[in-house]
């Protein structure tokens, strides 16, 4: 139950950061200065965290995704979502383990 | 004991199964397919995007103008991007369309946003589609600096 609240709340998320980033992208097309500015803002600390925050809610909602394509038709599925929300758990932490320490790195780490 | 009437509306007792005609098309189902193979190739496209502009090398910081320049002018992203871009956003489309379905109420505000969102939507697809088909890496009058390493062949 709480899977499926978390698996809607992140695709929504999403969908507005892409909105948002379609138009940020475009920006290509006024100048390159343009497109620099406002990128320029994505790459403070805390635009960092918030880009973390939407790298978690894309890992969530894409494991448990494929969880429930596999509850839909593989016969054993439905038996399985339990164990299975536990994998997309496992998965998650593991992932965000292998991403969060680079990005963060990549953000607070002077870089520039 | 005399036969029992049926109501014309209930079938016979034993009567072989008959599917009923679907009178409104099958557009919930092929939807509920698309989301689901959308979704197994979205995986593959966001997650390969987000490791080459995160992880490799600065990752966020490697950003700029030139980066975008440097990318999209090999054919390769800019299909994946195209391929991306539309998967997302019909994927993401069609699930918020669910979500207003299932909690704006009344008919006139559920009509509202929909039409919001399609709009929304149709813009954005329209324009990151142009984006990607008219970007030129290497705008003249733009400071060198800025530009990616293509536009100074040797
Ligand atoms: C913080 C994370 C992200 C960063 C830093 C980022 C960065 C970028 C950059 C630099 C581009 C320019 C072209 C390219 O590099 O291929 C781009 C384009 C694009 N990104 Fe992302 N991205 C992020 C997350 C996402 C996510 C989560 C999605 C999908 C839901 C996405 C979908 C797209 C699409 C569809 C385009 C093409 C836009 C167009 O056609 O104009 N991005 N992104
Ligand atoms: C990364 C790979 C992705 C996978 C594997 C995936 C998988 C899925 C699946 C299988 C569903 C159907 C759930 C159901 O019918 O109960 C779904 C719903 C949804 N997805 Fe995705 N998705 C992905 C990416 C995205 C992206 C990039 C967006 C936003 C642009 C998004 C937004 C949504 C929304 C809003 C829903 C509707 C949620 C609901 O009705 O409760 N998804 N996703």
């Amino acid at each position: 139950m709480w899977s499926w609240v978390a698996h809607r709340v992140t695709g929504v998320l999403i969908f507005f950061f892409l909105l948002v980033h379609i138009l940020d992208t475009a920006l290509v097309r006024v100048s390159p200065e343009a497109y620099n500015a406002v990128i320029g803002t994505y790459q403070t600390p805390i635009m960092g965290l918030g880009e973390a925050g939407l790298v978690a809610a894309i890992v969530f909602h894409a494991f448990n995704g494929v969880r429930v394509i596999l509850v839909d038709f593989w016969a054993k599925g439905p038996k399985y979502q339990k164990a299975m929300l536990w994998i997309v758990v496992g998965l998650f932490v593991v992932t965000m383990a292998g991403f969060l320490p680079r990005h963060l790195m990549n953000v607070f780490g002077g870089g520039h | 004991m005399a036969q029992a009437q049926t109501p014309s509306a209930i079938a016979a007792p034993r009567s072989p199964y008959a599917r009923r005609k679907t009178t409104r098309g099958n557009f919930e189902l092929y939807s509920w397919v698309f989301m689901r193979a959308s979704g197994v190739v979205l995986l593959v496209l966001v997650f390969g995007h987000l490791f080459v502009n995160l992880m490799v090398g600065e990752g966020v910081h490697a950003i700029d103008f030139a980066f975008v320049g440097g990318k999209w002018s090999s054919p390769f992203w800019q299909v994946w991007d195209l391929l991306m871009l539309w998967l997302a956003m019909f994927h993401g489309t069609n699930g918020v369309r669910t979500v207003v379905n299932d909690y704006a109420q009344r008919d006139s505000t559920r009509g509202v946003l929909k039409s919001l969102l399609y709009l929304a939507s149709a813009i954005v697809v329209i324009l990151g589609t142009l984006v990607i088909f008219t970007f030129n890496p290497c705008p003249p009058g733009a400071p060198a600096e800025l530009l990616p390493s293509i536009c100074f062949p040797n």
